[in-house]
This record gives C-alpha cells, structure tokens and sequence, in this order.
C-alpha cells in the first residue's frame, strides 16, 4: 500500500515550542533567554501506522510529544488532528479528542499514583471521560484490559509499588488502551526497562496495534527497538527533523550525516564485524537551544559542513519514501 | 471431561474468588508504625490520658467549680476523695485537671484539625494551579504571617471578652499557615511526576486532580505535620492562658493551673506538679507519635 492510500490521521504543520527561560539574578527588564526545544517540524501520520522518532537526548523528542498531546502549549504551527486543529481548542474541547490520542510514559512506575489500586488506575480514564457507563461495565472493561496486556485480572487490587517495572508498563499500557483511541504516543516506553522486558513490551504494542488497528507515536534513542516496531522514522537532531522515511528506506541509506553518525554507533553484536567497524565519531557536544547555530544546526558538528551550511536553512527534500534535510546531499552522494 | 467453556468458567470463577487484596501503602506504614515501640507506648498513653480526661469527672464526688471549705490548698489524699489534693479555693484538683485536659486537648486537635483542613487544600491548589494564583495566594499566605499574632488575640479579647470560641479563632488562624507552605512545597514536586500527566492526558478535572492526585500524596506528611502541631497548639493554648487571656474561670485548661499552681508553688507543689505531668505526658507522646509516623510513612527518610 502506497502511503497516499492511507487515511491522514495527523498532520503536524511547522510546530514550534519554544521555552522562555529567565536568568535567576536577572534584572526584571533583561529579555528571557529563548529556549527553541521544537523548532519547526513536520509530521504526518497515517492510520495503523508507526512512526518512530529517533535523536539523542534534549533533541525535542519529548516536548515534541507532549506539544502533539496538549501537555505544553505550542508556540507557533498546527497540529491537525483529523482535520481540526488541536493547538486552537479549548480544555473543553479538547476533551473530545481525548479519548482518541493517549499516552504511554518513560517511566513506568512513576506514570502510577501510588495510592490508587492498578484497578482504579486503569479504569479512571473511563470514569472521567465516559462517566454514564455502569459501575459493573467499567470493572468488566478493566479486567478485560487487563487480560489483553499480560495482567491477571486479580490482581486489580493491588498497589503499583508490588509490581516490576515491565508489569507497571503493561498497566500503563492498559490504562492508555481502556478509551479504545486511534493514536498513542509512546515517549520511551522501554528505555527504563531491561532488555528482556523492552522485547515483551515492544511485541505486546505490535500485537496490540495489529488487534485495535492503533496508530503509534514511538519515541525512542534505541535505533534496533525503533527499526523492530517502526513503518517511517523521523530523525531529530536540535529541535528539528533532519530525516524522515520509511523505516527500510532509511535504515538501508541514511542520508543526511547525522543519521549516518547515528547507525554508525550502533553496536552490532559480531565480535569480529565490530572490531573492523568504522564509527564516525561526532565532534563536539550537541550546541544550546538557547542559541542554535545559524544555518542548518548540524553544521557545527558536521564533518561535511562548509561555508554555504551557516548561510542556508535545509528544507526537508527528496521522495515521498524518504527525504532529508542537507544542502550538501548532493555533493556527497556524488563524491 | 468438561468442555472447554465451562472449564473457561470455572477458571474465572476461581481467578474471581482468588481476587487478591494488595497492601497499599497506607497498610505498610500501619504496620511499621506499630512495630515502632515508643510510638506504641505514646498512643496507648494518649489513650489512658483522653480517657482520664473525658471520664475522670465521672469517678469523683466534686465538680469542677464546686469549692470544698473545709479543704484548701489540701495535699493529695485517697481518704478525703481530693485524689490530686485541691486548689487554693479548695477546688479537687483530680477533676479540674480532667476538665482544664479536656479544653487543652480540644484546642490541640482542633488547631491541627483546621490546619490540615485549610492549610492542605490552600497550599494544593496554590500549587497546582501555579502561576498568577499561585503568587497571589502566597503573598496573601505572607501578609497573614506578618500579622502580629498576640495583638490580634489581645484585640479580639478586649473586644469580645475572654472566651473559648475566641481562642479555638486565634489559634485556626495562624495554625494552617506553615501547613499550606509545606503542602504546596510537595505539590509542586508531586506535580512534575508523570502520573500527573497521564492525568491531564485523559482530562481529569484541576479539582479532581488536586483531591484524587495530589492531596493523598502529601497526606503522608500532612500527617506527620498534624501531629507535631497539636502538641505545639495546646502549648499556644497554655501560653495564652498563663499572660491570663485563655479561658474564663471557673473553667480551666493546663495552661491556667499551671498558671495558678506557679503562684503557690512554695507552700502546695502539687497544684504545679499535677497539671505539669499531665501536660509533659501529652507532650511527648505527641511528638513520639509524629516521629514514628514519620518513620512509618517515609522509611526511605531514615
């Protein structure tokens, strides 16, 4: 299926989300510093699809999600959701959608009040949301949840303290599934997790999303987990997508030089291929959103970067499969 | 063999009855608190000591303000019914200490009651709020603060005579005041965790997220709080009935017999020395009890 046959589920349009951040002895009229967390991103995403959003850490992956779900006030751009724009309505109208975009969080046992029972935890979405359901649908609706993910449904009254970390994750998955939505962001669902249990919990969201036909927002620093679960990938670096593809396209040919930096320092677990393998190694720490370099943002730490990369900002460019933002593309798929 | 649906049932039906009670947080530190033997040994103090004061009067012949002539300034004695011996008045010190108990502790649980009451819901919703209420709130919480406390009680003595109203209204209105700091001191920290986000992300009302969310997180040290507060309180009481602006006579609280019993500490020690021991007692056990429940509800903290 070509991508233009699928239905439109979200369209991020230029989203910005910039952070005034205030000097703590500065003088009441000194301007705040302006922290560009998200700087103009594009996105789209198709229904039943994944898309992984890959970058290193303070890349705006996080903010990124939580700008798409209404957690941190946009500053500038759309995010059509179906059509309507997210970032124009009100909390009431708002709540309409929410049902439809849920969220799955880094940590897991931190994502649980402590005090409630997994059974209250995962059933108060729906009391909030759909509160004319019966009592007695909503524990059945619960249990049920509880079977898809893994959990046995006795154990709806105990604590998210008695539980390990993949478990409290299911419950978190759980909670996120009871409103049946179309779309779940996942900020680093399994990076608190061991290896064992990311494989379970990552295998546990495609067998979900196959069932309940879910779209997924993954948002993840691990490349492999990312390429196991992902159909496109969006690459962050500073603030904005730098590549975006389909998961083979990209994975097969990254071409922007910092995807190429990022596949490269991926472990391969080959003794010998990764004794002969050549790691490019980025210069440098990643530079401050405060004050981002003028140009394409990588340039700093590019080892292609020359004089034309602090003049001009990199549009995104390329097939609809797979397309990169770099001025020199050209120069380096030819030399 | 059974089929398998009605093997299905039977296993849910089991899985149903088998519905295990977990143990909450709230359990946990029920059960630390009681493995806590000071703080054991100071609640069932509390609890002779309360019973004393509510039930005490009962198991004597005198009233409180009923002055015995023949007996004044009588020492203890079980033969004459002035168990604790008598005031200079001649009244039994046994039930006066057992009446001025039941006001000191009243104003004690009374001023922690209302802390906690006012001062959480305050200091939850300034700090979950945030932002402009949030400063208002606070600097309303300052301009209070600054508000020079015996002058107020003194003003709302001289102009609505001494009574025990007026006290239980002083003391409300300076008690919650810390409490709201520290409650939204830990809702700010509470409110950046990401349970509370996942709140926000399927709509939870702010007053639902401040009674479900917030304030069963911070009741922990609310409670911790409370308790070392009433101890504070009944000193407060103590103090302002010592400067003579507690009670109004005959009735009494600790602070007015040790007042009273500092007077004619010379000739009749047992007017100072009963009320002191009843009111050190209570002291310390309330403070063995906020340490251990402290104890029990933060066991990372030791």
């Amino acid at each position: 299926m070509t991508v233009a046959e699928k239905e439109l589920l979200l369209d991020v349009q230029d989203l910005k989300v910039h952070f005034q951040i205030k000097k703590e002895n500065a003088w009441p009229w000194t301007k705040p510093a302006n922290l560009k967390a998200v700087n103009g991103v594009d996105l789209q995403l198709y229904a039943g699809e994944t898309l992984g959003v890959v970058g290193e850490s303070g890349c705006g992956k996080s903010t990124l999600a939580r700008a798409i779900i209404g957690l941190i006030k946009a500053t500038d751009g759309n995010v059509l959701w179906l059509g309507q724009d997210l970032t124009e309505l009100d909390d009431k109208a708002l709540r309409a959608t929410r049902s439809d975009i849920q969220m799955i969080f880094q940590d897991p046992l931190a994502s649980l009040n402590p005090r409630m029972t997994i059974g209250d935890i995962i059933a108060e979405p729906l009391r909030t949301l759909r509160p004319d359901i019966p009592k007695q649908e909503v524990s059945d609706r619960v249990q049920a949840m509880m079977m898809k993910v893994g959990l046995l449904p006795n154990l709806v009254n105990r604590y998210p303290h008695e539980f390990s970390g993949g478990q409290c994750q299911r419950i978190g998955i759980a909670r996120a599934l009871i409103l049946e939505p179309k779309l779940i962001i996942c900020d680093e669902p399994v990076s608190a997790l061991d290896v064992s249990i990311q494989a379970q919990v990552v295998n546990l969201l495609k067998q979900l999303q196959r069932e309940m036909n879910l779209s997924l927002i993954f948002i993840a620093h691990d490349l492999s987990v990312v390429k196991h679960i992902s159909d496109r990938v969006v690459v962050m670096y500073l603030g904005n997508a730098v590549e975006v593809g389909t998961a083979d396209a990209l994975f097969a040919d990254p071409q922007h030089p910092y995807t190429q930096a990022l596949m490269s320092a991926v472990p391969i677990p080959d003794p010998e291929v990764e004794k002969g393998k050549d790691i490019q190694l980025l210069e440098g720490e990643l530079p401050s959103p405060i004050n981002p370099p003028s140009g394409c943002v990588f340039r700093t730490r590019c080892p292609h970067a020359d004089a034309v990369c602090a003049e001009q900002v990199p549009a995104l460019s390329g097939s609809a499969e797979h397309q990169s933002a770099c001025l020199r593309l050209d120069a380096l798929q030819a030399g | 063999m059974l089929s398998t649906t009605a093997n299905k049932e039977a296993v849910e039906n089991f899985s149903e009855q088998l519905e295990v009670k977990g143990r909450s947080l709230w359990d946990d530190a029920r059960r630390r608190f009681f493995n806590n033997r000071a703080a054991l040994t100071s609640l069932v103090i509390l609890g002779f000591i309360t019973l004393f004061v509510f039930a005490g009067p009962m198991l004597s012949q005198f009233a409180f303000d009923e002055v015995d002539w023949g007996a004044m300034h009588a020492a203890p004695s079980v033969a004459s019914g002035h168990f604790f011996g008598t005031d200079s008045l001649g009244r039994d010190l046994f039930v006066r200490t057992a009446m001025g108990g039941r006001i000191s502790l009243m104003v004690g649980v009374m001023g922690a009651l209302v802390a906690v009451l006012i001062g959480t819901l305050y200091g939850a919703t300034a700090g979950f709020v945030g932002g402009r209420t949030d400063r208002v709130m606070m600097r309303t919480l300052e301009i209070l603060y600054s508000f020079p406390f015996m002058f107020f009680v003194i003003l709302l003595v001289t102009f609505f005579g001494r009574n025990i109203l007026l006290i239980f209204i002083a003391i409300g209105a300076v008690s919650w005041l810390d409490m709201a700091r520290i409650v939204r001191g830990q809702t700010l920290s509470i409110k950046g965790k990401e349970f509370v986000e996942a709140a926000t992300v399927y709509g939870v009302s702010k007053w639902a997220m401040i009674t479900r969310h917030i304030v069963p997180n911070v009741l922990g040290i609310v409670a911790v709080y409370a308790t070392l507060l009433v101890p504070q309180m009944i000193l407060f009481e103590s103090f302002l009935s010592f400067l003579g602006l507690g009670v109004q006579e005959p009735m009494t609280s600790w602070g007015s017999l040790l007042n009273e019993g500092a007077q004619t500490m010379e000739i009749a020690l047992w007017q100072l020395i009963v009320p002191a021991v009843f009111m050190v007692t209570t002291l310390f056990c309330f403070n063995f009890i906020g340490d251990g429940l402290r104890d029990a509800l933060d066991p990372k903290d030791r």
